[in-house]
């Protein structure tokens, strides 16, 4: 994944502990087309998430984040969905994971108060290299958390799978 | 180090490892089912103008699968996904493989210890969140997603970030018609549902002596719920003795060091631990059972991984027992084996008595996937792990969880009921 420049979209804001269930319910599971699994991304906590979402757009998301199941169509249902990245005060491990090693969306931590500054429909532009969010609608700069470095190794090179170790 | 450390230090080549290091561990099992399976071959194809055909896996014996997801499949969809599956195996020469109509198969994790395989100090992965649930063995088990399964089947290790550990020593035992479920929600009520994130959680002391190893494994299992990397109990005699019987394999079990450093230690007393029931819709959301006593059901489920082990069956039938059910009740047994089980304990003539339907082996209910599924407004207490909105069908639906002892009293009733309030 290239991070040179910035992502811009808006945002789109849920509270805590958005599980996988709400990310694609489990009905969907056995579906194994991407585009279809996009359909029905976030349908179990907004059904109206596909009609507004527009490629380039971000989830804002208080903590833990993708918490449950190990399914990975929760990132893939995002992604075909237009999502580049998700923001939230933590991840759970295994959607964090998902997202990183099949390069699907980069997860990005931020804190409480970035999150609290982020509406609902917020013009931003995040730039992961800077370690910055540029909110356009209010003019203000937030930080987010570093990165670890390994993580960051492997969103860069697009997956686990391109990633070369040692 | 602790076990969970030392396993991993040994995964990896290294004398010693610390939470927080990011380790390459050599992986000793991996597992696949009907969703993860063809997840993992959808990976493969998207490979292909990357890294090229996968010509083969990089050790065939250390991996199994089993057919629980969608099965017996419930549409076309599905039966392609079986097929997808049966010809992964064939394709990489797999030959450990669990497929339904074909003698045993079942839910994936009650069969990673039902059938041994999984032993102590292993390192093992597979496609689902409650791959935790085999560090009942003493082994380190996750659960990944597909990406990773594919890349671990290619190169056969993968990356690690070393999990501080949280140990929870329960002292005293469990009273009757308190379960390992109770005890379960009761550290989810502790710790909250992101209580464990990329954590460790390792489980010791009297009570979990005394429990057999289905009971341990609810807790295991239970740890994905509080997001748990891992869950992890030292091996005991019970426990080498449970593997011994359902294996030929040498055991050579890991334990942690004496002065093993823990990120946190909670201290519980078991014989504090009351029948609990986690409300919708988070498993952290708890309250006694006694406390709901007025909430009515619609339906009664009692299965999965978490609940419908045999030990669970033996639960819900003392229960049962020359009881007739009020509302609707569904009962699937975990695995093949344990349904044959039931069948010669007479068990299932109690369930079948009582006027409960058994289902075949299948996650389905708990899920939402198949089988079962909840309507709009309907409300069920489930012996599964999960409650989150629509996780059993409708968004607006209801699930409860609870014990099989708590779910089956309900059943008799047609409203939560604590087990030892059940007259007659």
């Amino acid at each position: 994944m290239n991070l040179e420049g910035v992502l811009r979209g808006r945002v789109h804001k849920y509270g805590d502990n958005v599980d996988t269930d709400s990310i694609i319910p489990g009905r969907f599971l056995k579906e194994m087309d991407p585009k279809k699994l996009a359909e029905h991304a976030m349908e179990g906590i907004d059904p109206d998430f596909v009609k507004k979402v527009r490629p380039g757009d971000f989830v804002v998301a208080g903590k833990n984040f993708g918490c449950g199941s190990s399914r990975e169509h929760a990132p893939i249902a995002l992604r075909y969905a237009g999502i580049k990245a998700v923001l939230a005060k933590s991840f759970a491990r295994i959607f964090y994971r998902n997202a990183v090693d099949g390069g699907h969306l980069i997860p990005i931590e931020i804190d409480n108060n970035v999150y609290e500054r982020l509406s609902d429909g917020d013009e931003i532009e995040v730039d992961v290299s800077k370690g910055i969010v540029r909110n356009l609608t209010k003019g203000e700069v937030y930080n987010i958390r570093p990165i670890p470095e390994l993580v960051m190794k492997i969103i860069k090179a697009g997956g686990i799978f391109m990633f070369k170790h040692e | 180090m602790t076990i969970t450390e030392k396993i991993l230090a040994k995964a990896s080549g290294k004398r010693t490892v610390s939470p927080g290091d990011v380790v390459f561990a050599n992986i000793d099992k991996v597992m696949m089912h009907d969703v993860g399976g063809p997840g993992v071959w959808a990976v493969f194809q998207e490979l292909k103008p990357i890294i090229g055909e996968i010509e083969k896996i990089w050790d065939p014996d250390k991996v199994w699968l089993t057919e629980d997801h969608f099965v017996p499949p419930i549409d076309k969809q599905s039966a392609e996904n079986i097929k997808t599956l049966e010809d992964f195996a064939k394709r990489y020469g797999i030959r450990k493989y669990f497929r339904y109509g074909l003698g045993q198969y079942g839910v994936c994790h009650t069969l990673s210890y039902e059938e041994a395989l999984v032993l102590p100090g292993e390192v093992y992965v597979g496609t689902d969140s409650h791959t935790n649930t085999a560090g009942v063995v003493g082994a380190f088990a996750a659960g990944l997603g597909h990406t990773d399964i594919a890349y671990v089947l290619v190169h056969g290790k993968t990356w690690f970030r070393v999990p501080e550990t949280l140990l929870f020593r329960i002292s005293g035992e469990l009273q009757p018609y308190s379960t390992a479920k109770d005890l379960s929600l009761a550290i989810l009520h502790e710790i909250g549902t992101d209580g464990a994130n990329y954590k460790a959680m390792q489980f010791s002391g009297s009570a979990i002596k005394a429990m057999d190893i289905d009971e341990r494994a609810t807790l295991t299992n239970m740890s994905t719920e509080a997001g748990a990397k891992n869950a992890i109990i030292e091996p005991d005699e019970r426990l080498l003795q449970y593997l011994r019987s359902r294996t030929d394999s040498p055991l050579t079990p890991v334990y942690g060091d004496e002065d093993a450093e823990f990120s946190e230690v909670y201290d519980m007393d078991a014989r504090t631990i009351e029948p609990l029931v986690a409300k919708p819709y988070s498993p952290g959301n708890v309250s006694s059972a006694r406390e709901l006593s007025d909430v009515e059901v619609d339906r009664v489920y009692i299965g999965s991984c978490t609940g419908g082990k045999i030990t669970d069956l033996r639960m819900a039938a003392s229960v049962l027992k020359g009881r007739k059910v009020r509302v609707r009740t569904e009962i699937v047994p975990a695995t093949q084996r344990t349904y044959m089980q039931a069948l010669k304990e007479g068990l299932i003539e109690i369930f079948l008595q009582s006027g409960t339907l058994i289902g075949a082996p299948t996650c389905g209910l708990c899920f939402g996937g198949h089988m079962g599924v909840l309507r709009k407004g309907e409300v069920c207490i489930s012996t599964t792990n999960r409650n989150f909105p629509g996780r059993m069908g409708d968004r607006e639906s209801k699930t409860y969880l609870a014990s099989p002892l708590t779910a089956a009293a309900t059943a008799v009733t047609g409203r939560i009921t604590d087990p030892r309030d059940l007259s007659g």
